[in-house]
């Protein structure tokens, strides 16, 4: 039996993908359910509802009215359980028709994936077995947004003749399918979310010898930017410390993207280009030695310089600006995507005004393959152009999150419409 | 014989991680909240979820020494919407706890909307909770704010799990479930348009038990009835009814004294105290891991009225 190690306790953020019919609300709630998540009076509002009929545990998850009315959910809900190793955030995307903006939201953060595969749904006599379309698309809308680890959870396995020969199967089709997409598989897992095999509790079958679910989502990594190498962080709050006084020194708040900072390092400002020596650190209000990625800092420099929100704290001559650049684009909003329309961006801390340059093309979200296109409508994902009015610092969102990272805001509603994630600078 | 728990015994395997990458992510929405709006405030009750945001709120603001005081002050008001018919014992913590931290209070008090006539209650005890909305909104226009932080948590009740960190409220102050923004990365959208307001949420991923985990770890001062204390009470359909003078007892019903804490702290007319014996944090983590009932469930009247009354009252502008 291999049983993963833990080594990381900190808190896993991990989206669920899969289509209602697929058990996702009842994995869900299997796992709330075995890690005692829910409580007795939750369970008697189900049993009423049941009226008699086993308890769905899918009514866990739908939370708002509207989505009682209709039985489907409309937006991404949070759920939370806690192991004896380690606390869990789950983010639950809806699979109906909303589902690459949800998905896309649910994505943005997380950890971990766990796209569920119906098993049911598949000829497994077949050689290759073929996947369902929106297996591929929901591990590809995960692999796009680099959620750092993507597990298939093959389920119903307790509603097939022979689960030995159809989980290897399956399982084959997946590694290929993945490994043709450049995919890295963090685990493919047996389980029957209505028995509850393998969710929590390890399956006992002589076929099967790794881990359950839970075990596997215990042990694997949370999000973590790097440490070592060049600093940069965005400057997110500049405190007015001792006001009125004049001469007391600022703090400038900000979460480390990369690298870490230490009193003595030399640091640049963007875009002012002015350097500074950092004269302290702070973490949570106290002076401290260092202060590393994914930690929000406080930076007290040797001198009084012009600084704001939006700015960049970095390590001398490591930035580079543009006002180009091109990207994927997921679309969020009702209204389609319009080239040349001025919209806001939001890039680290900053807001500027930006306009889509050109739509080159339109991903089927099925393959990922590139059409062209000029158009993009919601839901749909594409790569485009991006001019912004100001320079900006941006990276690959493929290397730094933080710096390749933008949201579209619609001027006019102030509607969240979309999602960019740098691919590379262009020359101007 | 019986040496006090501590966390450690209770949960061998925790090294506290989670609660600092909590903690880190409140800071983070906190100094967010202050950077990106003019006029914030931070709705203060005296409840335990707001008193673990305003320990939150010194680490983001304040400057800490080696002796672990918090120098300076926070850079917005403390906002409370009072009922009338808070417990006296949280309403005196409330004032105790402003005038030791040196904070300014802005007291939102639900008779004055009474007495406007903007409130109009259908019975005098009838329960005040619902009608809070109107007087924080009262509130939010007299003094202009923009932006409200809050303890709300995802875990509370199913309406909540969808709740966003940064939550839109139109120039009515409703909330408008269908028309949330999305939430990408830490790229929050904080625009809104004059009139309008913000809600937000620094404590949306905690639970109830990161909560006492968290005000054990950081030795939080909390209002007494939060731990084991005698109290008359009255039973009644399955809950431990307080009681007060707007609470009395109904034809026929016994008063007893039982050994209770508080879960959740609210109205006086709707928020009832559970039977147990924890008389400090850790031992409230204790009884946490054990529970059965949410904390809902177990402590509000009015949440059982219906599977959606949360949901009902959040649209109309609830916290």
């Amino acid at each position: 039996m291999s049983t993963p190690q833990i080594q990381d306790h900190r808190a896993l953020r991990f989206l669920t993908a899969g289509s209602v019919d697929d058990g996702k609300s009842t994995l869900i709630g299997r796992l709330l359910f075995d890690s005692r998540a829910i409580l007795a009076d939750q369970l008697d509002t189900l049993e009423k509802r049941a009226a008699g009929a086993p308890i769905d545990l899918s009514l866990l998850t739908d939370g708002l009215e509207a989505e009682r009315e209709q039985g489907i959910t409309i937006d991404v809900a949070y759920r939370y359980f806690a192991t004896r190793q380690r606390k869990f955030i789950i983010a639950d995307a809806p699979g109906h028709e909303q589902y690459t903006r949800n998905m896309v939201t649910a994505a943005a953060g997380s950890d971990a994936a766990v796209v569920l595969v119906d098993i049911t749904k598949l000829d497994t006599a077949a050689q290759p077995v073929p996947l369902l379309a929106q297996t591929r698309r929901h591990a590809l809308l995960a692999h796009l947004l680099r959620v750092p680890s993507i597990v298939f959870a093959v389920n119903k396995l307790d509603a097939v003749a022979d689960p030995a020969r159809a989980f290897a199967a399956t399982k084959s089709a997946l590694l290929a399918f993945a490994q043709q997409a450049g995919i890295e598989v963090a685990g493919v897992i047996p389980v029957s979310a209505l028995r509850g095999d393998n969710v929590t509790q390890p399956l006992a079958a002589d076929w099967y010898d790794g881990p359950s679910l839970l075990q596997l989502l215990e042990a694997l990594p949370a999000l973590q930017e790097r440490k070592d190498g060049d600093l940069l962080i965005p400057v997110q709050y500049v405190a007015r410390e001792g006001e009125g006084t004049g001469n007391q020194p600022r703090t400038l708040y900000g979460r480390v993207a990369h690298g870490r900072v230490k009193a003595g390092d030399t640091v640049q400002l963007f875009p002012s280009g002015q350097q500074a020596v950092v004269a302290e650190v702070r973490l949570a209000g106290a002076a401290v030695d260092v202060v590393e990625a994914g930690q929000s800092a406080g930076v007290v420099l040797d001198r009084q310089l012009d600084v704001s929100r939006g700015d960049w704290i970095a390590t001398p001559s490591t930035i580079r600006e543009t006002q180009r650049f091109s990207a994927t684009l997921a679309w969020l909003d009702t209204e389609p995507a319009v080239v040349g329309r001025k919209y806001w961006v939001r890039h680290g801390n900053r807001w500027v005004q930006a306009r889509i340059a050109a739509i080159e093309s339109r991903l089927d979200i099925h393959t990922l393959e590139a059409t062209e296109a000029h158009q993009l409508a919601v839901n749909e994902i594409g790569h485009v152009i991006v001019e912004t009015q100001q320079a900006l610092p941006v990276e690959a969102y493929e290397s730094n999150r933080v710096g390749g990272s933008l949201i579209i805001v619609d001027p006019a509603s102030n509607r969240t419409s979309g999602a960019l994630l740098v691919h590379e600078c262009l020359p101007s | 014989m019986n040496a006090p728990l501590t966390v450690e015994q209770l949960l061998p395997q925790l090294d506290h991680t989670h609660l600092d990458w909590l903690e880190e992510e409140a800071i983070f929405i906190l100094r967010e909240t202050v950077a990106a709006f003019e006029r914030p405030a931070l709705l203060f009750s005296g409840g335990k979820d707001s008193c673990v945001v305003l320990r939150l709120a010194e680490k983001a603001f304040k400057t800490r020494g080696k002796d672990g005081e918090f120098k300076g002050r926070l850079p917005f008001p403390l906002l409370h919407v009072d009922t009338g018919h808070n417990f006296p014992e949280v309403i005196e913590f409330r004032d105790r706890r402003v005038a030791e931290m040196g904070e300014r209070l802005v007291v939102g008090h639900l008779e004055d909307s009474i007495q406007r006539g903007t409130v109009r209650l259908s019975h005098p005890l009838e329960s005040r909770n619902g009608h809070q909305t109107v007087a924080l909104l009262e509130a939010i226009e007299e003094h202009r704010f923009d932006v409200l932080m809050g303890g709300a948590r995802r875990d509370e009740e199913k309406a909540r799990a969808k709740e966003r960190i940064f939550s839109h409220r139109d120039s009515f102050g409703q909330w408008q479930p269908k028309e949330q923004r999305p939430e990408l990365w830490t790229l929050f959208n904080t625009r809104i348009k004059p009139g309008e307001h913000m809600r937000a949420f620094p404590i949306s991923n905690w639970t109830e038990l990161d909560v006492w985990l968290y005000i054990a770890r950081e030795n939080i001062p909390l209002p007494s009835l939060y731990y084991a204390h005698p109290r008359q009470v009255i039973r009644r359909k399955g809950l431990l009814v307080p009681l007060t003078e707007v609470t009395p007892p109904q034809a026929g019903e016994q008063v007893e004294t039982a050994e209770v804490r508080f879960r959740t702290v609210g109205d006086m007319t709707c928020t009832c105290p559970v039977e147990s014996p924890a008389a400090n944090a850790t031992e409230i983590v204790a009884e946490t891991l054990k529970v059965t009932v949410s904390e809902r469930g177990a402590t509000r009247m009015d949440d059982r009225t219906s599977d959606a009354s949360m949901e009902r009252r959040k649209k109309e502008g609830y916290f």
